[in-house]
């Protein structure tokens, strides 16, 4: 009831036209850079212009730049918890070969 | 304010109320009410908490005597299987989120129905297909993998029915989800005016945590499942370690979702928990804020734990260290409740009712349950007690101690609400008595054995365990009494019981001032809320007037 | 008239109006906040497909390297930019609903109806092309990785992974195709207009959502290992 602010956000087009714009680079650019040898960082990059893509998409297609605090925490949430189940299940993977019993 | 005696001399029904709009099948099977489906949900989970308590009958059974005489080791493996499944599936994670949480928090909350009406009763739905499928499971053959469904046994080596159990409670899964997700947006959007977040009762604050759960928890089993079932029906080889799968991963993903579960479990009991304790000793619960988030901190340090269900699964010591050290601390928002409860009751003018023996009972067990976890968090003596009995003498003190007790309390608490009747108050005072006595008999002699070193899931045991065995199979067997009594005199009290008022406790609370059973649309107004919860004893007349 | 005095009018009247609600804007704001929290789920759900993704790239950087380098990198950017434009169209889509043009939503929930079906059209080629050299894991079909045969245990489970991100990927598009379908009748019916389009707003965060999702899965399951190729 707190964030009973204006409902209807209209964002203009021309917002959506500069992000498509955006998104259509993007995926060339990570179609292009595939291809250059860059090592371990290969995958960084790849992830990093998807992460780019993705919070395009969600701040302006979605409407989360302008929407209310509860929608940014229901969205920095799911990332949290996603990081969560990488984070701990990860931890186990990266020190295995340390030592392991049972 | 009016002087009113809490208790009016001779209360009636009223006259229109939830369960006279509307009595055909067709406006119970395609109702919208909350209050209707959560009968709907009480129905049904009654009925396989029964089935689930049959295999726990044929368990105990089979465990008097130390040979594997009444059922072969495969029945077995089915048999406890099936208990697992049905009961924590089925009964343990919907019954009180579905009958008391989808009853109470709208009008806890002041509304007139949850946010979704439509998919609160399509989550029952949802339910009862995914409960079909578990029964199908049953009947055609059963299961024997565990409630765990652990790798690689039920990808490559099980032939019992694997992928329709798993279907079930993928499609339970669901419901799960539609409920939390329902409960987190009414409690956000529905709130009646003046009904901050820090006036809500404790019980809505822990149907929110595990509403959080439900949410977060519940998909990614579901993905596990469909991965399980997938490497069945399509010979994938994902957690085959023949082709270079890890069925720890397998583990990993299922208790991701399934230690927080045990969360989805206990936390509403804890809700009721703090109603109870209040009602019962006309007290506000000591430190509100500190119950409130203690609800949210378990459901999210829960969350960060579930490695010490793998200390000997593979997994690497370092691993092991952190879910440890983790695993400690999800004790602190656990005890804090506790300690608060405690803290309550103290010096309160404690009334001797049914409600209040479940909740004592619940204190107690549930402090034995949660300090026997902390035994297992510790991954040294968590080596030597795996897979023993007191493992799961620790999870029937959390699930059966705290969630089942806190259940039924809560049932005989609102149970006049919910029908407008009381039961009869001395077969519910034998019947809790009983169940407390019973349980403990069950129980309690499974960590001796346990920790003798009796191994969990088999059908048969050395001589020596007989005695403690016996002790334990005796003690079912009062449970079972226990449980039958409220079966009977609650169906008995739907006719025959006293008219109870609006307000037989003389408890706060927005569902107390309302009529009981309350109309449709829960209240004749839109109610203003002015006061926090818990105004004992000061409100207490001022809502019955 | 204004839109202030306009939503006003509308709030006690609207048809859409549920009776547990006060106004038609509380009950859209509850309804997207329940689309929210649904995505929130979906998140997790692919999240632990992911995580057996990323479990085994670490285990077998190799073999997934390898194994991917039999996807059609043209055809995943393809489908990559195709949905990029159906979510533009869905967001053209959102617009004329808010603001009650009725034609244009029809035809921009139309265009994005069809993209999606030639992202799956696009995709039920790469699947046969899959099937024709035999890299589809079980089923009882015959699998072939014989050109690297050090490579072909662990292969299979790149193929399986991909599988399961992709087949749900698509499950997920034919389930927002049936969404798109009904929002397009309630569109034509006239049960949307300018004061309750928040059914075409959470269809169309569904909708957006899933494109997110095939935006990790292309450079996951297309790209990442393409550098190396020949290494092996």
């Amino acid at each position: 009831m707190s964030e009973n602010h204006q409902h209807t956000h209209i964002v203009p087009l021309s917002v959506y036209y500069t992000i498509f714009a955006a998104l259509l680079v993007g995926t060339a650019l990570t179609v292009w850079v595939a291809y250059i040898d860059l090592g371990a960082l290969n995958t960084v990059v790849a992830l990093a212009i998807a992460c780019t893509k993705a919070t395009l998409v969600v701040l302006y297609f979605m409407h989360v730049k302008y929407a209310s605090k509860l929608t940014w925490a229901v969205v920095s949430g799911s990332v949290f918890w996603l990081l969560i189940l990488l984070a701990l299940t990860f931890n186990d993977y990266l020190t295995r070969h340390l030592l392991t019993y049972g | 304010m009016a002087s009113t005696a809490p208790i009016a001399p001779l209360p009636t029904l009223p006259k229109k109320h939830y369960l006279n709009d509307g009595t055909t099948v067709a406006s119970w099977l395609l109702t919208r009410d909350h209050k209707r489906i959560a009968l709907l949900y009480l129905v049904a989970v009654t009925v396989f908490f029964v089935i689930g308590g049959l295999f726990a009958v044929l368990v105990r059974l089979e465990l008097a005597t130390p040979a594997g005489d009444l059922l072969s080791d495969d029945s077995y493996n089915k048999v406890f299987t099936m208990h697992g499944v049905m009961m924590v599936f089925f009964f343990l994670i919907p019954a009180i989120p579905g009958t008391l949480g989808n009853f109470l928090i709208p009008i806890m909350i002041g509304a007139k129905d949850l946010a979704f009406p439509k998919l609160n009763l399509a989550s029952w739905y949802i339910f009862m297909i995914g409960a079909t499928f578990g029964t199908y499971s049953v009947l055609n053959g059963g299961l024997d993998t565990g409630w765990t469904f652990y790798t690689p046994f039920s990808t490559v080596a099980s032939t019992s029915a694997v992928v329709p159990a798993a279907l079930g409670v993928f499609i339970n899964g669901f419901s799960s989800i539609l409920t939390g997700l329902n409960f987190i947006v009414t409690i956000h959007r529905m709130r009646a005016p003046g009904m901050t977040w820090f006036r809500l009762p404790l019980f809505v604050w822990s149907h929110y945590a595990t509403s959080l759960i439900m949410v977060l928890g519940t998909p990614v089993l579901a993905i596990t499942v469909v991965l399980v079932a997938a490497e069945r029906i399509f010979s994938f080889g994902i957690f085959d370690a023949n082709r270079g799968g890890d069925p720890v991963l397998f583990q990993h993903l299922f208790w991701f979702y399934s230690h927080p579960a045990v969360y989805i479990m206990v936390l509403p009991a804890m809700g009721v928990m703090s109603e109870l304790v209040a009602a019962s000793c006309r007290k506000p619960v000591f430190g509100y804020t500190f119950v409130a988030f203690a609800s949210l901190a378990i459901a999210i340090i829960g969350f960060f734990v579930w490695g010490h269900h793998m200390f000997v699964a593979g997994q690497s010591v370092y691993a092991a260290l952190i879910f440890s050290i983790l695993s400690f601390l999800v004790a602190v928002p656990s005890a804090v409740k506790v300690f608060n409860w405690t803290a309550t009751m103290y010096k309160g003018a404690v009334s001797w009712q049914t409600p209040t023996l479940y909740a004592i009972g619940f204190i107690g067990l549930f402090t034995i349950g949660g300090l026997t976890g902390l035994f297992l968090s510790s991954v040294g003596l968590d080596i030597h007690l795996t897979d023993t009995y007191f493992i799961v003498a620790h999870f029937h003190y959390i699930m059966v101690g705290g969630t089942i007790m806190g259940y039924l309390g809560g049932i005989h608490f609102w149970w006049p609400k919910m029908t407008g009747r009381m039961y009869n108050e001395l077969l519910a005072k034998i019947s809790a008595a009983l169940i407390f006595f019973g349980f403990n008999l069950t129980f309690f002699p499974q960590f001796v054995v346990g920790y003798l070193g009796m191994p969990r899931r088999y059908h048969a045991y050395p001589p020596e365990f007989q005695m403690l065995n016996v002790l334990s199979s005796a003690g079912a067997s009062i449970l079972a009494v226990g449980y039958a009594l409220p079966l009977s005199y609650l169906i008995y009290s739907l006719k025959y019981g006293k008219v109870a008022g609006n307000n037989p406790w003389g408890a706060v609370g927005l569902e107390w001032t309302t009529t009981s059973p309350p109309p449709t649309a829960n209240f004749e107004e839109t109610p203003l809320v002015t006061w926090d919860a818990y105004e004992y004893p000061a409100r207490v007349e001022g809502h019955v007037a | 008239m204004s839109p202030e005095t306009s939503a006003a009018a509308e709030h006690h009247h609207h048809p859409a109006l549920a009776h547990h609600f006060d106004s038609l804007a509380e009950q859209n704001e509850a309804a997207t906040l329940g689309m929210w929290v649904f995505l929130v789920t979906e998140v997790l759900f692919f999240g632990g497909a992911l995580m057996a993704y990323s479990i085994y790239r670490s285990w077998y950087p190799g073999a997934f390297a390898s194994a991917s380098h039999h996807l059609d990198v043209t055809l995943g950017a393809v489908n990559t930019a195709v949905l990029i434009v159906s979510s533009l169209t869905m967001a053209m889509a959102v617009h004329a609903a808010q603001l009650g043009e009725r034609g244009k939503l029809k035809a921009f929930l139309l265009i994005t109806m069809v993209l999606g079906a030639t992202f799956l059209v696009v995709k039920g080629f790469e699947y046969h092309e899959k099937y024709v050299e035999h890299h589809i894991p079980g089923l009882g079909l015959p699998f072939d990785y014989s050109a690297e045969p050090q490579f072909a245990a662990t292969a299979q489970i790149f193929f399986s992974i991909y599988f399961v991100l992709t087949g749900l990927h698509a499950l997920h598009m034919i389930v927002g195709l049936g969404i798109m379908t009904w929002m397009y009748i309630w569109a034509a019916n006239g049960t949307i207009d300018k004061d309750y389009s928040s059914p075409i707003e959470i269809s169309g965060l569904y909708w957006h959502f899933v494109d997110i999702v095939w935006i990790f899965l292309f450079p996951l399951l297309y790209l990442i290992g393409r550098h190396a190729s020949g290494a092996h």
